[in-house]
């Protein structure tokens, strides 16, 4: 079974955000990068399916030779190889394009991804494989299962849970509940020494145009300071609820 | 040229935000100088005629056994083809966990952008540009596009809901009869009658704080008398004293209230990022330092179990005199 699973490298969580002086980009300075927690627990689903089953894991990243170190990790965690394909990821149709294309290419029996990357939240890609590729594609995904030929999953809804199931070859979007955070697999000394040598591939990248264009960035205006309420006076709060916030 | 909005319903019923999305439709159509269609999918039991209410013209039915159960390359095949009949060059999808599955394969089926996690009105007509949030609601950036078609994927709360007072017909439609999903639903679990989290106006949060799950009775009490959705901080979930379905922040569910209650919670940077986004924020913590009060609209530092209690009961004399 041959599982590939879709890396972003994205700043890490608690990251201060902020906007170069003409607020057309990210400012990168000094801000620590890390694989993007919902990729995360994709990879460790990838990994125990590795223990259990005896799959082969490639990450694949679409980005520029800086987020080497984050598919090192992956490769640390527990994944065999890696594949860069050499471009700035500027769009999420782009990105899609590049990694139906990877995909087509290594024969593989699913696509493991991230719900979304913290960094631009847009949590199209997966989806947009999947319809590349004409696979099932498991959105939310909460819980997943081998069941014979077929897979058992768990998907998020608005307000509870539906189980599912699909044969391979498919796309998830994955999300806490894959694993547990608690279970989420930190490098060991000997997984990062094996990680030097695994292979890493540079692809160049299939010829596919953006959809979108990125324009100016900015932050959210300033809070005005809280207002504080003595904790006797709750008939206060509710009346500066009512009548400040209008929202009883 | 017209603006086609997917009505989005559950078990025959308009979701709590359709009329939104009708909404955010007819004021991108009147943007565009068009008209906003809606299109409901599956079985239905309400009148789609009120979608005209919303300043829809029109409303189009597309039922079939393809559509009994939701999936999300089936759901956008079904919708492309319709959009592709209407000559609808713009589709307006609500991001519901289920629209945003069918945005991305509806994008690809019908050669379109996808703008998505669009948090207002578009800006602009052409380029076509939109605001969208990024860094977990740390920052916003205007996304354009110049593509002939294009999907709005916009956030729940995003924009009020608006009355217009007018009437749109409703007709059946063959376009799109979709094809069987090669996924099967084997079991859904809804809480019936509670309000899900990313459309809820209002939401009730408990963190650790309140010491363990057999005190979650005051929160749900307080969220009942609000008509609110229950959430909690990851600690709690992560410690199963509530389903992971109501972990609120980075890496569980992002909402957009109107008014966010955190009860307990100290305000962890992974936890603003998934709340921070709400029109008011009241923090109630017994420690004065907590950050969550930097975040806060308004703050009550005091024990939860005694505040939340008095909180309730004030709620409940104002409704009842209002």
């Amino acid at each position: 079974m041959k599982v590939l699973v879709c890396i972003s490298h994205v700043p890490d969580t608690t990251s201060k955000i902020n906007f170069t002086a003409d607020n057309s980009a990210f400012d990168k300075n000094g801000v620590q990068y890390v694989i993007n927690p919902y990729d995360e627990f994709g990879l460790t689903r990838a990994v125990w399916l590795k223990e259990k089953q005896g799959a082969s894991i490639t990450v694949l990243n679409v980005g520029n030779k800086e987020t080497e170190p984050t598919l090192r990790k992956a490769l640390a965690i527990g994944a065999d190889t890696a594949i860069r394909v050499e471009a700035e990821p500027t769009d999420a149709y782009f990105v899609a394009q590049q990694i139906a294309a990877v995909a087509k290419e290594g024969g593989y029996d699913m696509i493991i991804a991230g719900r979304e990357s913290i960094d631009y939240n847009g949590g199209q890609v997966p989806g947009m494989v999947a319809a590349l590729l004409g696979w099932p594609f498991v959105n939310a995904c909460a819980g997943m299962e081998a069941n014979g030929d077929t897979y058992d999953f768990v998907r998020e809804i608005d307000g509870g849970k539906e189980k599912l199931s699909a044969s391979a070859p498919f796309v998830v979007a994955g999300q806490k509940g894959l694993v547990e955070e608690k279970d989420l697999r930190i490098p060991n000394m000997r997984g990062i020494m094996q990680a030097r040598t695994k292979p890493l591939e540079v692809k160049a990248p299939v010829e596919a145009a953006n959809k979108t264009q990125t324009g100016a960035f900015s932050k959210p205006a300033p809070k005005s300071a809280v207002k504080m309420v003595d904790a006797e006076n709750m008939a206060e709060l509710v009346r500066m609820l009512h009548e400040e916030a209008k929202v009883i | 040229m017209s603006v086609l909005v997917y009505l989005e319903s559950w078990e025959g019923k308009f979701k709590k935000n359709t009329w939104e999305a009708a909404t955010y439709a007819a004021k991108t159509a009147s943007m565009l100088g068009t008209e906003a269609i809606g299109l409901c999918i599956g079985k239905l039991d309400e009148d789609a005629s009120e979608a005209g209410n919303y300043g829809l013209s029109k409303v189009l039915k597309l039922e079939g056994d393809a559509f009994n159960q939701f999936d999300a390359n089936v759901y956008g095949a079904a919708i492309a083809e319709v959009a592709a009949a209407q000559s609808a060059n713009t589709v307006i999808v609500s991001a519901t966990f289920n629209g945003k599955a069918l945005a991305p394969a509806l994008s690809i089926q019908a050669d379109a952008a996808l703008l998505s996690n669009v948090v207002a009105l578009p800006e602009n007509a052409s380029p076509f540009s939109v605001k969208r949030g990024v860094f977990s609601g740390k920052g916003f950036n205007i996304l354009t596009s110049d593509a002939a078609k294009r999907i709005v994927l916009f956030v729940p709360n995003s924009i009020a809901p608006e009355a217009t007072g007018g009437s749109a017909s409703v007709e059946g439609t063959s376009a799109g009869q979709g094809s069987i999903s090669p996924v099967a639903v084997k079991e859904v679990d809804r809480v019936k009658g509670k309000i899900p989290l990313p459309e809820a106006e209002r939401v009730i949060s408990g963190g650790r704080g309140l010491k363990g799950p057999e005190n979650w009775g005051m929160i749900e009490e307080l969220a009942e008398v609000l008509d609110a959705g229950t959430a909690c901080s990851k600690p709690v979930s992560d410690m199963d004293w509530r389903p992971h379905s109501e972990h609120v922040g980075q890496t569980g569910i992002a909402i957009k209230p109107n008014l966010y209650v955190a009860v307990g919670i100290s305000g962890a940077i992974q936890h603003l990022a998934g709340v921070s986004a709400s029109k008011t924020i009241v923090v109630i913590n017994k420690d004065p330092e907590a950050p969550f009060f930097k975040a806060a609209d308004y703050g009550v530092v005091g024990d939860a179990f005694e505040v939340v209690p008095k909180l309730t009961e004030e709620i409940k004399k104002f409704k009842a005199a209002n």
